[in-house]
Order: C-alpha cells, then structure tokens, then sequence
C-alpha cells in the first residue's frame, strides 16, 4: 500500500509538472514567437522528464533494495549460520524478516533479533534515500525539462516518440509472458528431472506418486503414458462427438439454412462456446454419467458414471461450436464460381458440397479440426470432475481414466513446496502439454492460413 | 470415318437419359438425406443447449428458496446475562474504549444463545423436552443462527427481555427433507436426521412456522463449513470481483496498447511476426498452463501471498491479453484506410492519426472484444486451482491481498461437499449466478455492438 501512495504522489507531482510546463510554454508563446506544438505537449513533455526518471528509479530500487538488504544482513550474521544447510540459511533469513516487520515469532534466537533490529533500520534507510533520490530526479527533471521549453523544442515530436515507445513495450509483454511460461516451465522440469530421469517420465506406464509426506524413501513412479493415453483417449471420444456435428452444421448452416434459421441457430449454438467448463463439468457429472451408466444397465454394458465416455462426451458438446464456427467461415470463403461449376454440370447441392466444396475446403478444416483437438488435449474442469481418477493404462473407454491436465491439478493443489518430485511433477507435464498444443496451434495456423490464402 | 448411323447415335442418347433419368431418385435422396443431417446436427446443437440450461434451472432455481423458521424469539435476560453496553464516557481514551467494547462483545459470545434458540422451539412445539432430546432439537435450525443472533443483540442491545418475530435458517438436512431431495421411505439408520427430528419437522412444517423463503443467505453469507445451510456466495463474489477489477485495469489499457502498436506502428519485420504469432499461439494456450506460470512466478518466485485475488488477477490478465489483443486488432483493421489518409493528408502525425480518428472509431469493437474477454476470466476455474484460490475462506475478502476464492472455484468446492442432497441443488444455484453474470455481460457486448455498428 505504501508503495502505491508513492506511485501515486508521482503521478500527482506529474500532474503538477504538466501545469507548470503549460503555463510556461504559453509565456513564452505569449512573448510573440510561434511555438512548434500545442502547449498541451510542452506540458507532456515536462511531465514526462518530471516522473519518468523517477518511476524508473523506483523500479530498479525496488527490484536490487531487497537482494542488497538481505546480503548486508547475512554478513553481519554469526559465522556459525554461515555452516548452515541452504534450507536452514532461507529459514533463519525468514525468520529475521518477519521480526524486521514486526511480526511474532517463536522463540527467537538473540542474533536473529540484533539482525532483525539491523534489517529494520537497513529497510528504513534505504526507504529514505530512494524517497530522497527520486525526489532529486525528478526536480532536476522538472527543471531542465522547463528551461527547455522554447518555441524551437519539437516537443510533439518527442512525446509521440515517448508514446510509440510505451505501445511498443506493452506488446512486449506478450512476448514476456511466453517467455515466462517457457522458463518458469523448463526451470522446474529440469528440477523434477534430477528426481526422475526423462526416459522414466516419458516411457514409464506406471503412474503412482506417493505422497511427498510418506518420506524420502516415499518418491513414486512418474510414467506419462497412462496420463498421456487417458488425455488421447478423451479427447478422441470428444473430435468423434465435436467433428461430424460440428461440420454438419456448419454445412447447413453455409449452404441450406434460410436466413431467419442462420440467425437463430448461430447464436444459440455460440452460446455453448461461452459456457465455463466448470458448469460443463457439473453437468457431467450430474446429468450425462448417471444417464450413460443408466443406458449402459439398459444394454448391459457396464459403464462407471465418471469415464472416459461421459468427459469425452461432454467435451465433445463443448467444442461443437468451435468446430462449427470455424469449419462456417472457412466454408464460405470458398469461392463461388466452384459451386456454380458443378451446379451447372447437374450436380446435386450435396454432391456439390462433398465433392466440390468440401475437398476445397479440405486445408482449412483440417486445421479447425488441429485447434479443435489442441483445445480438448487442455481441457481441465470437465476432466477433473467427469473423468474418475485412474492413471492406469486399459482401453476401456467406459472406465474411469486420468489425464495430463487432471494430474497437473492433483499434483499442485494443496502445498505449494516447490522441492518435492511430487508438486515439480507438475510443471513436467505442464511443459510436455504445452509442447503438444504449441504444436497442434503452430500446425493449424500454418495450415489455415496456406489456405486464407489461396482464396484471397 | 463414323460408323454410328444416326439412329445408333440416338438410341445410345436415349440409354445415357434413361440412365441419368433412373439414378435421378437415388441422388435425390440422397440429397434430401444429406440435408435432413444436417438439420439434425443444427437441431442436436440447439436441443443440447436447452437440455443444458434447463437441467441446471431445474436443480438450481429450488435452492434460492430455503426452509426458513419463522420464529418469536425471545431474549430472556436470565439466559443472557449481560450488562449494558459500554458508552464512551467524557476523557476516555478511544482505544480504552474499544477495548471495553471488545471485552463486553466477548461476554456476549459468551452467552447460550442456542438456549434462545430451543426455548422458542420449544414454545412453538407445546411439548416438555427432555434432556435426551436436545440433539434432536438443534439437528432442526442450523448452528450458524447463533452466531446470527449474537450480531443481532450486539448490533441492537435494547433487544434484551423483548421477543421478536425472526427468520432463522432450517439446517441442511431440514431443508433437504422438508423439500423432498431424499427419499421419504428409507430405513431410520440411513436418515440424516433422527425420526424425531424429521417428526418434529413435519409438524412445525405443516404449522407454517418452516416456510420456504426466498435465501438471502446465498447472496450475503460466504461460505461456511459449520454451518451448510447458511454457506453463500459473498465471499466468492468479491473475491470475482477484485479479480476483475485487475483484470479490465491492466489487460485492456495493455492489450489495447499492444494492438495499437502491432496494427499501426510497428514496421513489418522478423520481429513483429515473432510477437503476432506468439500471440495467436498465446491465445490458444490451455488456461492451466497460465496457473503453473502463476504458481511457479507469482507464487514461487514472486512470494505473493496464496489465494489471494491479487495473484488470480495477475494470472486471468495474462491469459485475457491476448483475446483482447486479437479483438483490438480486427475492430482496428476494420476502419477503412481513407479515414487514416484523410487525416494524415491534413498534416495530422501518425500519434493524432490513432489517437483522434481511428481509435475513437474502432472503440465498440474493443469494448465488445474487452467484456467478451473479461467474461472469458470470470468463468475460468483451472488456473486458479493452482494459485491457491480454492482453500476454504470463511469471510469476505476486504482488499485484492485478502485470502479469497472465486465463483467458478467455490461451484468446484460445493459440488464436492458430501452432503450431496443439498449441495447439488446449491451448486446448481451458484452456477446460475455465474452463469447469469456472464450473460449480461456478454448482452451487454451485443447489445454495444448492434447500437455502433457501422458498415463502411
């Protein structure tokens, strides 16, 4: 909160400096020459060499303060810390960290208070100085950026330069995040990896992660392939549901629906698309796996109420509408002199469509169908609710199994100790279900847009 | 050369029309039956989305009615024993104050309000209970009543020796039973309640004195694990909120700002297509994948509290970033270039150019993008598994720091309670508050686009 009154003294101080910049720039307007800008960006331009700097400044003071903190107060530490485990070392620098902000702790030690005490009055000057240094920034900012204000300054110039560049980092944080996913991804995997070997993870068909508090000796078996196999297994069931309704209607809805049907239908069926999967999950569970295992009594098949068949299913319903609504676009786009070729040779629509259309058409939907697979591969909640949880390998598709995502939720939720092989695990599969989607993405894309373009 | 006479020729025409004439019915039918699957894959989509809906309703909308006690409570000043609120005298200190204040709320818990509770049962009953029936009796209202009654007094101490007519929750079980979610026949040993309890239960029932009365508990109570009847959707909801909160005030201005820059500024070169296919890709990233970025960064690295709404927003704004990026972009390619080069043609910069003409005009479009995306992380539930956010909290988050859930998690949580007879119909109603914020939202981004549409 302290933080954010500061950022928010800053902005106020900006404020300031724009007013001041303003009424500057109209003096010397006033004075008889033509200024280059508007006022309005004289006082920008101040504003920003007022609180720019600062900010700045606040951010690398608040990234590097705590790290320089910390080392200061280690190396006034006893020497005997010093010959401390790693682990024992982080938890004493803790300790002295609550006591530094006031909080209680048990039974602290006499040179932990004396660090902690240091700590504290560490934190305070170092409070101060940055209060202190940003201030001297941005009033000499403030300054020089006045002096500067002449008729000549291109100060539109220099703001919109100041603008591109704030647009510019923002796309950059897409980019960041990638980067994130990707690093924070790898870093813990290759953690995981010194407990389990790739080969065990990648090839091993026993998946059986003990709990990490049964020990040291406790450490599990990390086999993918049943968690793989119970992923492709959903979600084969859901492209088989997804893919022939999904395509069906785009068909009609591009080449038979009148109109009025088109502006009834499309939206409605949009709205499953809206639907968190939570609520499809719920569904699942109450509706389709007590209906399937019901049906299945009926028929004498024995079929559990959480399966591969009810989540598939349910997944299926779920990316009906993007299937339908990309399969649609693409569909259209097909030019129509083909269709009126073979009309014209006395061809029936249907026969047009199937073998005309839809061979045109093919690229495209193939891709839809990629990005249709790639988004039931990471579906979670109705997995995680509709699927049972059995990470065993067996084909039976009306038993339960468990997926890639589901096991990634198991494995994370509860402790967050990020040292055991049983949380790590976690981000191992999270890498290899990133690596699958990029993948199936990556393909479709390209595919899609081969084909966007051979039409345009 | 030719060796077919004429009437050779003639004959052969006749064959080929007879043939094309006989296969005519078979193609027409089969053109009919290619049409009438397609009617059915667009009438399977539409039936799905009702049985969808309506099942929800039907277990849903019951549980925003509960059995209610209507009941004359009277604050007998031999069961609560308290003296009079404290009053600030003249010179008192405020904190000394709130600290007799503190003192007498305190003996004020103190108190038996259950006595309360079964006193007026017992009035309304007119019967004698015995010492052994007393656990019969509380199974009727649920225990979080006297908690309620507590606040009640405290807030109006002149309560004490009056009666008042109050409405207190039945306990869950009551409500099950009064409603009819469990089979009336079972045997006593698989009752939840005891024969006495459901006796007494029906009597007061068919008295009027259990009403069903529309659940404010569900909207203003969080959740609660003492007390299932009286569990809501407060906590959760703020939790929601907060979430959003950072989530419109860092992805749009963000997203917005990166579509500006990819769409108008950026020079087209290696880079700028690195960042749009990474952001396509971004978009179709599982949103679990976000979570162990959270998890890992955030929590991991970052040392942000858990299930606090803050990390939840950071989480949901990273994954939203792109749907809003993507929105921006194709509301901002849809004005057409003459506008930019009629304001580039009168001496505007590039800066003016956006900033004054084609933002303005692309506006509904990034806010019909931006609500779509927001109401996207609003249903979203994976990633915030992973973050913590679906711990138990017992109160109403106050700020962004606070432990809290979301709406979404807490359908996860309930959906798995034991008491399956309640909880199913709860849940069914929490998700219809979700569901029913997600469609106003999404109406209200309809509704924007339809009112500023323009077609150029």
């Amino acid at each position: 909160m302290n933080n954010l009154a500061l950022i928010a003294t800053v902005l106020i101080v900006m404020a300031l400096a724009y007013q001041l910049g303003l009424t500057r720039s109209k003096a010397v307007a006033g004075s008889g020459e033509r200024l280059h800008s508007r006022p309005g960006y004289y006082g920008v331009l101040v504003a920003l060499w007022c609180g720019l700097p600062a900010l700045l400044l606040f951010i690398l003071w608040s990234v590097f303060e705590p790290g320089i903190i910390d080392l200061l107060v280690f190396q006034q530490l006893p020497p005997e810390v010093a010959a401390f485990s790693e682990r024992e070392q982080q938890l004493v620098m803790r300790r002295i960290a609550a006591l530094a902000a006031g909080q209680n702790v048990a039974d602290p030690q006499d040179f932990e208070r004396l660090a902690a005490s240091q700590q504290a009055r560490l934190e305070m000057l170092g409070h101060l100085s940055m209060l202190a240094t940003m201030s001297i920034v941005a009033v000499v900012g403030l300054v020089v950026a006045r002096r500067h204000v002449t008729p000549r300054l291109r100060a539109r110039n220099h703001v919109e330069k100041a603008i591109t560049a704030l647009l510019a980092t923002c796309s950059g944080v897409a980019i960041l995040t990638t980067v994130g996913i990707i690093l924070s991804m790898i870093g813990e995997a290759m953690n995981f990896f010194r407990f389990v070997s790739p080969v065990e993870f990648f090839f091993g068909t026993t998946w059986n992660p003990r709990f990490s508090s049964s020990g040291a000796g406790g450490q599990g078996e990390y086999g993918l392939l049943p968690l793989l196999w119970g992923t492709l297994m959903v979600s084969i069931i859901a492209l088989l549901v997804a893919i022939p309704l999904g395509l069906m209607t785009a068909i009609y809805m591009a080449e038979y629906a009148p109109a009025w049907l088109r502006s009834v239908a499309k939206p409605v069926i949009e709205v499953l698309a809206g639907i968190p999967t939570i609520v499809y999950g719920f569904f699942a569970l109450i509706v389709i796996g007590p209906f399937l295992s019901g049906f299945g009594e009926l028929v004498g098949l024995n079929i559990r109420t959480t399966s591969a068949l009810t989540a598939g299913l349910v997944m299926g319903i779920m990316i009906i509408p993007f299937v339908s609504s990309l399969s649609d676009d693409i569909i259209t786009q097909v030019p129509k002199a083909l269709r009126d070729g073979a009309l014209g040779l006395g061809a029936t629509k249907s026969e047009t469509i199937r073998q005309v259309v839809l061979p045109a058409a093919l690229p495209g939907i193939v891709g839809a169908f990629l990005l249709a697979a790639s988004r039931a591969i990471g579906e979670t909640m109705i997995v995680v609710l509709a699927a049972g949880n059995n990470p065993v390998l067996h084909a039976n598709p009306f038993e339960a199994v468990s997926t890639i995502t589901v096991t990634i939720v198991n494995q994370l939720t509860g402790d967050m100790d990020f040292a055991s092989p049983q949380s790590l695990v976690a981000f191992a599969l999270g890498l290899t279900l990133f690596v699958i989607t990029l993948g199936l993405n990556v393909i479709a894309l390209v595919v899609v847009r081969r084909y966007r373009q051979q039409y345009e | 050369m030719t060796t077919l006479t004429i009437e050779a020729r003639e004959v052969r025409r006749r064959e080929r029309l007879e043939t094309i004439e006989k296969s005519l019915d078979r193609r027409h039918a089969k053109e009919r039956r290619f049409r009438r699957m397609g009617l059915a894959a667009v009438t399977t989509g539409m039936v799905l989305v009702v049985i969808l809906f309506s099942s929800i309703l039907m277990r849903g909308l019951p549980a925003f009615w509960q059995a209610t006690f209507y009941l004359d409570i009277h604050f007998d000043p031999e069961v609560v024993q308290v003296e009079a609120r404290p009053v600030q005298e003249a010179g008192e200190r405020a904190a000394d104050f709130r600290d007799r204040d503190l003192a007498w709320q305190s003996q004020v818990g103190l108190v038996n309000w259950q006595q309360l509770i079964d006193d007026a049962l017992e009035a309304e009953l007119g019967e004698e209970i015995e010492a052994r029936q007393t656990r019969d009796l509380r199974a009727l209202v649920t225990s979080g009543e006297r908690r309620a009654l507590r606040d009640r007094f405290i807030d109006d101490p002149s309560l004490l020796g009056e009666t008042k007519r109050l409405k207190l929750l039945a306990s869950a079980n009551v409500d099950v039973w009064i409603k009819g979610n469990i089979d009336r026949d079972l045997p006593d040993a698989q009752q939840q309640l005891s024969a006495q309890t459901r006796e007494w239960a029906d009597a007061l029932h068919e008295r009027g004195v259990i009403r069903n009365a529309f659940s404010t508990a569900l909207f203003l109570n969080p959740d609660s694990r003492s007390s299932l009847a009286s569990a809501g959707l407060a906590g959760a909801f703020m939790g929601s909120l907060f979430m959003m909160l950072i989530v419109i005030v860092l992805s749009v201005p963000i997203g917005v700002a990166s579509a500006v820059y990819l769409e108008e500024f950026a020079p087209k070169n290696r880079l700028t297509d690195l960042i749009e296919i990474n952001i396509n890709n971004l978009a179709a990233v599982p949103s679990i994948v976000f979570g162990l970025l959270g998890a890992a960064i955030f929590i991991g690295y970052l040392r942000l509290p858990l299930s606090a709404p803050l990390v939840g927003g950071l989480v949901l704004t990273l994954m939203t970033l792109p749907t809003i990026i993507i929105a921006t972009r194709a509301s901002l390619r849809s004005i057409p270039p003459s506008i930019r080069q009629a304001a580039l043609g009168i001496g505007a910069s590039r800066i003016q150019t956006v900033f004054h003409h084609v933002l303005p005009l692309a506006l509904p479009g990034i806010l019909t993008g931006s609500i779509l995306g927001v109401a996207q992380a609003l249903g979203e539930t994976a990633p915030l598994l992973l973050i913590g956010m679906n711990a138990f909290v017992s109160n109403v988050p106050g700020s962004p720091l606070d432990q809290a859930t979301a709406l979404p998690v807490q359908i996860y949580l309930w959906q798995g309670n034991e008491l399956r007879n309640f909880f199913e119909a709860r849940t069914s109603a929490a998700i219809i508050v979700l569901l029913a914020l997600m469609l106003s939202l999404n109406a209200l981004a309809i509704w924007l686009r339809k009112k500023f549409e323009t077609r150029w």
